[in-house]
């Protein structure tokens, strides 16, 4: 498969573009919510239309009522929410828990699926425990009571968790802390009993929760995969949000890039347009050369992933590595460039480096990711 | 694709019949390369048996027309061939710059008459060809280059002086950018091709840092060049005055050649390989020569991807014609940075200038060679400079 965008796929990066630069826009939503101090953090009306779009259910298999889409599908509406800075639930519910609801249970399908296609319902996910991203070990427990279990422990950087209608939550239901085996993903809604978050607003002005799980009581049908088995679900709930959060940040790289580029063409110092400056020329282009390559091994792992590979891992790992590099890079001499109104919040630049700052702690960083590829390497 | 199939099929079946055992170990020095040329010689039966049958099917040029000593394969086709060649780790029959860089502006630019006689050479391995561009005051600044050719009606005078010529002392015949109007800094070269042994070409080899000679000062001293090489075939490539675009043309694939796009995932990531690599010399991987090769593999197999769109892009038009310059440029300060890590893990033993155990400082060598990557076929600051211009369009770049 050629490494760039069949014609389906181009015509749908078009309308994404169109319709996230419309409504998506850093004005319409990011801005507007923030200085609204919104307690969602994003609006449910975008997501509603996103629904229109067929966007939240394009990844939902077709028998169960979505689009039957792959990841480079998602990854172009990412880029576009990465451009745009648009805060959305869309790489949370339609990417990750989309993922692991493919291997819950029809009953579970039925349960959650309409709601997301429909743009009705936004879903979190509940993985890390301390403050770095570290999935090999899960503490948090959940022990058999009854017909079902009952949860205990407690999350955080739940991204979206407090308006979120359904948590995946992974538990440990036997081993220890570190041990591969005895996880298990549960299918955990809102308002019940012993669930309670702290609300906190992050640098980008995304709401996440700590949350806290006092043994929480859920049927036995909440189980997403088999009991002890999660780790499988798990892992290909990592695979597909890492995948995509590598998409969305090609698009905060690419929009931070352009917005700069823009500008070297307008500030005038010392009588002349900035980018007539050769030190700043060659800074422009090496940061485009960063992002033409971390923008091809995401798409690359986008078809590794669709066509089921088994170097996949390995290649979402460099993605969201060297997206995570390349990103930093791009907001980083994003704001220099700009000089003191990059310092501004009237200028959006800021806000791309608080947004890439974000996304990549989300599902491990750029550290993370190398350590990984090292380790699936053999070294 | 049905007919993709058969064709993999059918050149499988090919490859098992015709490439020698010999020829499917990975290549060791420079003499299990096969240049071509007059004074060419094979190695052994094993390289000489490879080429001819190559050569009968067309496969040292496969996506070059039949009339010009090709196969004639399509882009899809020619892949699968490179995928089946891969397979089994055959060599490439002939290496040449007459294949890389003269062979694809002649069929861009070439005349018929050119194409028969010189792409026929080229692919038979019968003419080795090198390129005569930089001069000692034209490096970056190629378009100054100073070598003149004065008009004496039915033939050129040459004098002037090139450098960096790859291999001009095995080579037989020159491509070569001469000046034939002084006027004109930009339409006053002409793409002149002539026999390296006329009468007042010399060559003197370049002792590189690294201990090797693969470049030449090459001298012209009252050469005469004929204007025509019989019907149809000029001895200027494009028209005359012109051939500073098909200097162009052709450092683009020059720059493509020398970014290894196509060096595939295989020869990307080290890491694993280094680990060996000093376990074999005793030692292990500290941990941030770990972390510095972790964050090299992610560069090297993203890049690797790069190469792997990059190529695609290509076949379809796709790729911004610019962007030969970007690969050039991350590929080869990758190559430098790979280099670097390899000297690191090697410690001691990698500085070994002569010892059998580095087959005659092989280690120390390759990475001094990697420094002028980065140099030849315009530097890396000279690559910044055309993506500045021709892909972010910055002002007065």
């Amino acid at each position: 498969m050629p490494l760039y965008h069949n014609e389906d796929q181009a015509m749908l990066a078009d309308t994404a573009r169109g319709f996230i630069a419309e409504e998506g826009n850093i004005a319409k939503q990011l801005r507007h919510w923030r200085d609204r101090n919104c307690k969602d953090g994003f609006g449910h009306g975008l997501w509603k239309q996103m629904a229109e779009m067929g966007f939240t259910g394009m990844l939902v298999e077709e028998a169960d009522g979505g689009l039957g889409m792959g990841h480079v599908e998602a990854g172009i509406v990412l880029e576009e929410i990465g451009r745009n800075l648009t805060p959305s639930p869309f790489l949370t519910s339609s990417v990750l828990a989309a993922t692991a609801l493919k291997h819950g249970s029809d009953d579970l399908k039925g349960r959650y699926l309409p709601g997301l296609i429909a743009g009705d319902s936004v879903f979190a996910v509940a993985i890390d425990e301390t403050a770095k991203h570290r999935p090999s070990r899960i503490a948090t427990r959940a022990e058999k009571s009854g017909n079902g279990f009952k949860l205990s422990g407690s999350k955080s950087f739940v991204i979206y968790g407090g308006s979120a209608d359904m948590i995946v939550v992974a538990a440990r239901t036997s081993g220890a802390d570190d041990d591969a085996d005895g996880i298990t993903l549960f299918a955990v809604p809102k308002d019940v009993a012993g669930l309670s978050h702290d609300h906190v607003r992050l640098v980008d002005s995304s709401m996440a929760t700590h949350t806290r799980l006092d043994g929480v009581e859920l049927d036995g049908d909440a189980v997403i995969g088999e009991i002890d088995g999660g780790r499988a679900v798990l892992d290909a709930m990592l695979l597909a949000g890492r995948v995509g959060a590598a998409a969305e940040g090609v698009g905060v790289a690419r929009g931070a890039m352009d917005m700069t580029v823009d500008y070297l063409k307008q500030r005038k110092q010392f009588g002349k347009l900035i980018g007539e400056f050769q030190a700043l020329q060659h800074r422009a282009s090496h940061l485009y050369s960063e992002v033409e390559i971390a923008r091809a091994v995401t798409i690359k792992a986008q078809q590794l992933l669709d066509g089921g590979s088994a170097h996949a891992d390995l290649m979402a790992s460099v993605a969201k590595a060297k997206v995570a590099k390349t990103a930093r890079l791009a907001v980083q001499e994003g704001v220099q460039m700009h000089g003191g109104i990059g310092m501004t919040d009237e200028y959006d630049i800021g806000l791309y480096m608080k947004r890439d700052r974000a996304l990549a702690e989300f599902l491990g960083d750029a550290h993370f990711h190398a350590g990984r590829v090292a380790e699936l390497s053999g070294y | 694709m049905a007919d993709l199939e058969q064709f993999r099929t059918e050149t499988r079946a090919w490859l098992e019949a015709n490439c020698p055992p010999e020829m499917r170990e990975p290549v060791r020095g420079e003499d299990d390369i096969y240049w071509g040329g007059r004074r060419a010689t094979f190695k052994n039966d094993a390289q000489k048996a490879w080429l001819e049958a190559c050569i009968a099917k067309g496969y040292t040029v496969p996506m070059w027309p039949k009339a010009y000593g090709g196969a004639g394969l399509s882009a899809p086709e020619a892949k699968v061939l490179r995928e089946e060649m891969g397979r089994i780790n055959a060599r490439p029959p002939l290496s040449s710059f007459g294949i890389w860089m003269l062979g694809p502006a002649l069929l861009h630019f070439g005349t018929e008459g050119q194409k028969l006689r010189f792409l026929n050479e080229i692919a038979r391995g019968e003419i080795r060809w090198c390129q005569g561009y930089s001069e000692p005051g034209s490096g970056s600044d190629l378009v100054s280059l100073q070598t003149f050719g004065e008009d004496k009606g039915d033939h050129w005078v040459v004098n002037g002086q090139k450098i960096w010529t790859s291999y001009a002392d095995h080579a037989d015949w020159i491509f070569c950018l001469v000046r034939t109007d002084k006027a004109d800094k930009y339409q006053g070269i002409t793409f002149m091709l002539f026999d390296m042994a006329s009468e007042g070409v010399t060559t003197k080899p370049i002792l590189l840092i690294s201990g090797s000679s693969p470049f030449c000062e090459t001298f012209f001293d009252n050469v005469s060049v004929p204007k025509s090489y019989g019907d149809d075939c000029p001895a200027q490539v494009g028209t005359i005055n012109r051939g500073w675009d098909v200097a162009k043309y052709l450092l683009g694939h020059e720059r493509e050649m020398i970014s290894g796009a196509d060096g595939g995932e295989r020869a990307a990531a080290i890491g694993a390989m280094m680990k060996r690599h000093a376990a074999k010399l005793g030692d292990e991987l500290g941990p941030l020569l770990r972390a510095e090769l972790a964050n090299f593999d992610v560069d090297a197999l993203a890049y690797a991807a790069m190469g792997e769109k990059f190529l695609d892009e290509i076949k379809v038009g796709k790729a911004h014609p610019a962007q030969p310059n970007m690969m050039k440029y991350a590929g080869t300060e990758l190559n430098k940075r790979r280099q670097e890590l390899m000297m690191a893990v090697g410690g001691s033993r990698s500085l070994e200038w002569e010892s059998d155990a580095t087959e005659g400082g092989k280690p120390a060598k390759n990475w001094l060679r990697t420094k002028a990557n980065s140099i030849e076929g315009g530097t890396s600051e000279v690559m910044l400079n055309v993506i500045a211009k021709r892909i972010l369009d910055l002002p007065g770049a």
